[in-house]
């Protein structure tokens, strides 16, 4: 059913628009001298001022290390496989290759390169990764002079993930195994 | 052949077109800069030449106020592709900007902006018929956008120059009937005469007001500036009648938009604020009545004075731009030819009647 609003005439004062006129002209000017004089302005001056990047913010992906600072990365390429725009590349050691520089694991891969050229920062290779070796971090601003020096290798996406103690893996497995004891889980 | 005049005339020329060019220059930065403000942003704040950091204190001023972008943004249209599109019709595409610069650059010749300094007056052509000469040109002014919608070949410039032709038509009627009045009570077409007159009796503004408020609102139909800025309306035409115009050809419209406003202010300044006049310091006198060092201080102070009316009614077209919407089309007619063009009668006749009852 038609719903009808019941609008009050215009006033020959109001016909004339001039109170919305001055009206305009107030809120203008009053913004004008808050920006001008009061420097109160919305404008983040990005490269001198920065913002504070989310809990949840997906960045670039980095290979983490351990607790012990020892690779993660097993060369299982979950990643490589996983990745929708191909830009993850990893060279797996190979039978000959070198073993792993830490218990529980067999390999680790012999180059591992992220091409941020292609990198669509969609994190499945965090969700896919069984290791919990690669993180979306929170760096944003991935620039280089040219494409060579947008492939990150291994060395270096090892250098920019650093160390995280709080991502151990069998840690947590250990955990979960014993929750399982104690069924059902008391939250 | 009176070489003396034909040399200072030069010289005045280059002077008045090279400060119309800065003037539209700078509008155009503080168009930026007053959007900004307006809309609680910052605005232009980065270009600076290289040795302006240097500078202690006033460089960082400076560079946070602006005031090199618009050498910048010169510099980029200069240096961009000039880009001429496959479908138009390129000696009418070629000609349209040029057609548009012209008039808004030749309108300022009338324009007294200053009394006298030595023995020049500071006018560059002291016509009799100075407004009719001003109309004429003005509206030469439309020609330049309609044949660049139509050498576009392309709908929107196209719709532009529809609208343009319009709307410009439309308002120089009522512009026109507007100042009629000016000149009764002036009794001269003569501008110097009538800021001379201004001088002596006081602004204009006062004996013709509705004369002002009319002649205002054409003035931003025939500049194209909001709330009248049908013909190159972005968020519907795309930019309207320049869309396919790139680098210094786009320059030169954006130039004459600008050139257009400072007209416009100068042309307002000339006619209802009184000129290069001030009712105190002796700056309301002509300073050939002064002598020596003092009418040189007195000429150089009234085109100052000529300068900063400007600056301020400019700075009212660029603050009412950010403040309200477009005019629908209609709407638009509706207020030129219903409304103004009657009120422009209607004031003429009452300006008639009363000067005849009283003299």
């Amino acid at each position: 059913m038609a719903i009808t609003v019941n609008r009050r005439p215009l006033t020959f004062w109001e016909k004339l628009y001039l109170p919305a006129i001055v009206g305009g002209f107030k809120v203008t000017a009053r913004h004008l001298v808050r920006s001008l004089f009061g420097g109160k302005t919305v404008t983040m001056e990005y490269p001198e001022q920065k913002w504070t990047v989310p809990e949840n913010y997906r960045g670039a992906p980095y290979l983490v290390k351990d607790q012990d600072g020892k690779t993660k990365c097993v060369s299982c390429q979950l990643c490589e496989f996983v990745c929708p725009p191909k830009a993850i590349r990893i060279t797996p050691p190979g039978p000959t290759g070198q073993i792993a520089d830490r218990p529980n694991a067999e390999k680790m891969p012999e180059e591992f390169e992220i091409n941020f050229l292609r990198c669509i920062y969609c994190g499945l290779c965090q969700e896919v990764c069984p290791e919990e070796a690669i993180f979306l971090l929170k760096d944003y601003s991935i620039t280089g002079q040219s494409r060579d020096e947008l492939i990150y290798n291994k060395e270096k996406l090892l250098a920019l993930g650093g160390v995280h103690p709080g991502i151990q893996k069998w840690k947590h497995k250990l955990e979960e195994a014993k929750d399982q004891e104690n069924f059902p889980v008391k939250v | 052949m009176d070489w003396n005049f034909i040399i200072f005339s030069v010289v005045k020329i280059a002077i008045v077109i090279g400060a119309v060019q800065f003037f539209a220059a700078y509008a155009v930065l503080v168009e930026r800069k007053v959007s900004a403000w307006i809309q609680d942003r910052v605005g232009p704040n980065r270009v600076a030449p290289p040795f302006v950091k240097y500078i202690p204190v006033v460089g960082p001023v400076l560079t946070r106020m602006g005031v090199f972008q618009p050498l910048a943004d010169g510099l980029k249209f200069l240096l961009k592709e000039d880009f001429t599109p496959a479908g138009v019709r390129k000696a009418y595409f070629w000609l349209a900007p040029m057609i548009s610069i012209i008039p808004s650059m030749i309108v300022v010749a009338v324009v007294p902006f200053g009394s006298y300094i030595g023995h020049q007056k500071m006018v560059i052509a002291d016509l009799n018929v100075g407004i009719l000469y001003t109309f004429g040109i003005v509206s030469l002014g439309v020609y330049g956008i309609v044949l660049a919608g139509y050498a576009a070949n392309s709908k929107y410039p196209f719709l532009g120059g529809i609208r343009s032709s319009a709307q410009m038509v439309s308002y120089e009627i009522s512009m026109g009937m507007s100042v009629i009045p000016v000149f009764l009570i002036a009794s001269s077409l003569n501008l110097s005469q009538v800021v001379n007159w201004q001088a002596q009796h006081g602004w204009m503004l006062i004996y013709a007001p509705l004369s002002f408020v009319i002649f205002l609102v054409a003035s931003f139909a025939e500049t194209n500036r909001t709330p009248f800025d049908l013909p190159e309306a972005e968020t519907e035409l795309v930019g309207g009648y320049h869309t396919e115009y790139s680098s210094m050809k786009f320059a030169l419209f954006f130039l004459a938009e600008y050139s257009n406003m400072v007209a416009a202010s100068g042309m307002m300044v000339t006619l209802f604020f009184g000129g290069w006049t001030l009712p105190f310091w002796g700056l309301d006198q002509s300073a050939a009545s002064f002598a020596g060092d003092k009418a040189l201080l007195i000429g150089i102070a009234q085109i100052l004075v000529f300068i900063l009316k400007m600056v301020v009614l400019m700075v009212v077209f660029i603050w009412v731009r950010w403040m309200w919407p477009r005019f629908r089309y209609d709407q638009l007619m509706d207020l030129g030819w219903r409304r103004f063009v009657p009120l422009a009668l209607v004031n003429i006749l009452i300006t008639a009647i009363v000067l005849w009852a009283t003299s």
